[in-house]
């Protein structure tokens, strides 16, 4: 540095007494103190959503018919849960050659909660949230997305495979009468899991989950839809239909068996590896879970179909409002019910297929008898006769007051 | 900036109303502090207790430590600090997963010693309110020793040495000369742990069980469950900080450190 070109701000700062950077902060706080306390806390808020914004009016089908695909669009889906060979997605690539459009495919989705609070912001805006299709389960964010009209109708017009090849398990469901706003990606149960090394005995009910043989070896999950549905199955109500009184007596059940120290935990995902452990020997589970694991080393473990029957749950596949590419997602959603399609995406990720026709082809030409024969992959008649649906809620106050019944017992 | 915008901004959604559907207003409501100290007080205690006993354990283990490699360690004493410090190349969220495979019941070390018939049948670790403690308390550790560590290091060795010539015995040397010189560095090392300790979610979470749930995990829960619940969350996240603010201030004073700036 030159000396007779010194900066005449540095020299200042050379000699005069500097701020210290407490005393910096402590400025800095009064200064924004003052000002947020009357303006900029006003503007704080977070305001609502827009009441179905229009939904019914807006006509769909000139939407639709005016849409040109654009070669490429964003999907975001579960980790783990399409067909993957050395980092490629085979069905995807097949998807790229037969229509000539790329899929962006990215494993974003880590819960259905923590998604949809990604998506939420821009979703309220009016904004574009990124992504053009996302799979989440059915439950209370879905219900929301519908709710809010957050979501773009699909083209029935475009949908000729779903038309002939989606199971009748997924077709019209509760949550989305007409399959107006989504297609199934993949569906799943959840019912008992139970580790034969620990667990000798017959195992036939929910109620087995309160047996204090069992104390401290009992995994449950943090999910209270979960938990809240089984309690009521148990009491013989199906869930579609409980009231709050129902749910009332089924979460002093719940209640009684953590307080009887019969839970060793509520668990997220991480419940599979408590069970293969042995950190936990009986609990619920996740029918393509257990598949999974007793695949990849722990046959020990055993997928169980109470009395009380099973519940059914959908990962389902929608658009959101203001997507980029919703021709191209839309092509999409159709593409994968091909069986050849569904039979590829099943035979790896071992989940219920929404595509009954991909059995044979998974078993005469990818020669997989394992999965084809698996009835947690293809359930039959008896299995079917069995599920249950969740319950749907009916507005913020219907859900709010089922998490203030169960959520206390997960905390 | 970086701590007061956030600060204020949590400040306002805390004294907000609504839920996630009709959308939140600014009503300077205090309801959600009622509410959040009713419902959510037992975590609130539990998470103190657990900082509370963390702080303690890792100030009764680090000392040593830290005095050993002050005192003792001679040439070798990056090579301990590096060894101190190794753990952190490893995420702490992996860190406890893998300590939740090495306590689990049927893991590595509960078997062994099922099988020698040193534990009573159905003895586990995890899920108990002491596999929390001791997983944050390893997670705390280094930052308990590096302040003290720093603080010992600087201590003028002629002083113990003039000490030891006015017939001082070792432990008068320790508790009058030592100690008192370390103050700073035991005040350091206490903020160190025994903040990030009561705001811990992740330990309680893979190492925990039904009864050990920290009010951390309650936070996350709140803010990104599906309640959405931000006010309540933010409310928490503020009887939390005020409180361990209040409480600090009042243990600095009484420590009567005021050159506590030079560890952090």
């Amino acid at each position: 540095m030159a000396n007779e070109h010194l900066d005449p701000a540095l020299i200042r700062g050379l000699t005069q007494p500097r701020l210290s950077r407490r005393d910096v902060l402590k400025y800095a706080g009064l200064g924004v103190g003052a000002i947020s306390l009357s303006s900029v806390l006003a503007a704080c808020g977070v305001s609502g959503a827009p009441k179905a914004t229009g939904q019914s009016e807006k006509d769909w089908s000139a939407f639709w018919s005016s849409q040109k695909t654009h070669g490429e669009f964003n999907f975001a889906n579960w980790p783990y849960y399409i067909d993957t060979k050395k980092g490629t997605h085979p069905t995807l690539d097949q998807f790229k050659a037969d229509t000539d459009i790329t899929v962006n495919y990215k494993p974003s989705v880590q819960g259905n909660a923590s998604f949809f609070a990604t998506l939420r912001p821009s979703l309220q805006a009016g904004q574009d949230t990124g992504w053009d299709l996302f799979v989440i389960t059915n439950g209370a964010e879905l219900t929301r997305l519908i709710e809010f009209g957050w979501l773009t109708p699909l083209d029935h017009t475009r949908m000729p495979n779903f038309t002939k090849y989606a199971s009748d398990l997924v077709k019209d469901p509760v949550y989305d009468p007409g399959n107006k706003y989504t297609a199934a990606w993949q569906s799943g149960f959840t019912g008992i899991v139970v580790n034969r090394k620990y667990v000798h005995q017959d195992i036939t009910s929910y109620g087995d989950l309160w047996n204090p043989d069992f104390k401290g070896k009992v995994g449950m999950m943090d999910d209270n839809t979960e938990i809240g549905s089984i309690s009521l199955l148990l009491d013989g109500v199906d869930p579609v239909t409980s009231t709050p009184a129902d749910w009332t007596k089924a979460a002093a059940r719940l209640q009684d068996q953590k307080d009887a120290g019969l839970v060793r935990n509520y668990y997220d995902q991480s419940y599979i590896s408590a069970i293969e452990n042995g950190d936990t020997w009986i609990g619920l589970g996740w029918s393509g879970d257990v598949f999974q694991a007793t695949q990849i080393g722990y046959p020990e473990l055993e997928f169980i179909v109470p009395d009380e029957g099973i519940m059914f749950w959908t990962d389902a596949m929608m658009i959101p409002l203001g997507a980029k590419n919703p021709l191209d997602a839309m092509t999409y959603v159709d593409y994968v019910f091909q069986p050849e399609v569904a039979a590829e995406i099943a035979d790896w990720v071992w989940y219920v297929t929404p595509v009954p026709e991909a059995q044979p082809i998974i078993l005469n030409e990818l020669k997989d008898p394992t999965v084809a024969k698996s009835t947690l992959v293809f359930p039959d008649a008896a299995f079917q006769a069995q599920s249950h649906g969740y319950y749907t809620y009916k507005n913020f106050d219907d859900e709010k007051l089922w998490n203030d019944t169960f959520q206390p017992i997960i905390g | 900036m970086l701590f007061v915008i956030p600060f204020f901004t949590m400040a306002s959604v805390s004294l907000q109303t609504g839920n996630i559907d009709i959308g939140f207003r600014q009503t300077f409501h205090l309801a959600e502090y009622a509410q959040g100290l009713g419902q959510y007080h037992t975590p609130l205690i539990r998470s103190l207790e657990y900082a509370t006993v963390v702080t303690i354990a890792t100030l009764i283990v680090g000392y040593p430590v830290a005095y050993w490699i002050a005192f003792y360690a001679g040439t070798r004493k990056n090579m301990y600090l590096l060894l101190l410090l190794l753990p952190f190349f490893v995420s702490f969220v992996i860190r406890s997963l893998a300590w939740s495979f090495v306590l689990s019941d049927e893991g590595i070390v509960l078997s062994t010693l099922r099988s020698w018939h040193l534990l009573p049948a159905g003895f586990h670790i995890l899920a108990t309110p002491w596999a929390v403690m001791a997983g944050i308390a390893y997670n705390a550790l280094p930052f308990t020793v590096l302040p003290l560590f720093v603080s010992l290091e600087k201590i003028d060795k002629r002083v113990v040495e003039a000490a030891g010539d006015l017939y001082a015995d070792r432990r008068a040397v320790f508790l009058k000369v030592i100690l008192p010189n370390t103050a700073p560095g035991i005040f350091a090392a206490f903020l160190l742990t025994f903040i990030p300790s009561a705001g811990d979610y992740v330990n309680a979470a893979i190492l925990g069980g039904t009864s050990t749930t920290m009010i951390g995990t309650k936070i996350q829960d709140l803010f990104l469950g599906r309640t959405f619940d931000y006010p309540m969350a933010s409310a928490l996240s503020m009887v939390l900080m005020v409180g361990l603010l209040v409480g600090i201030t009042a243990y600095a004073r009484v420590l009567g450190t005021d050159s506590l700036g030079e560890y952090v």
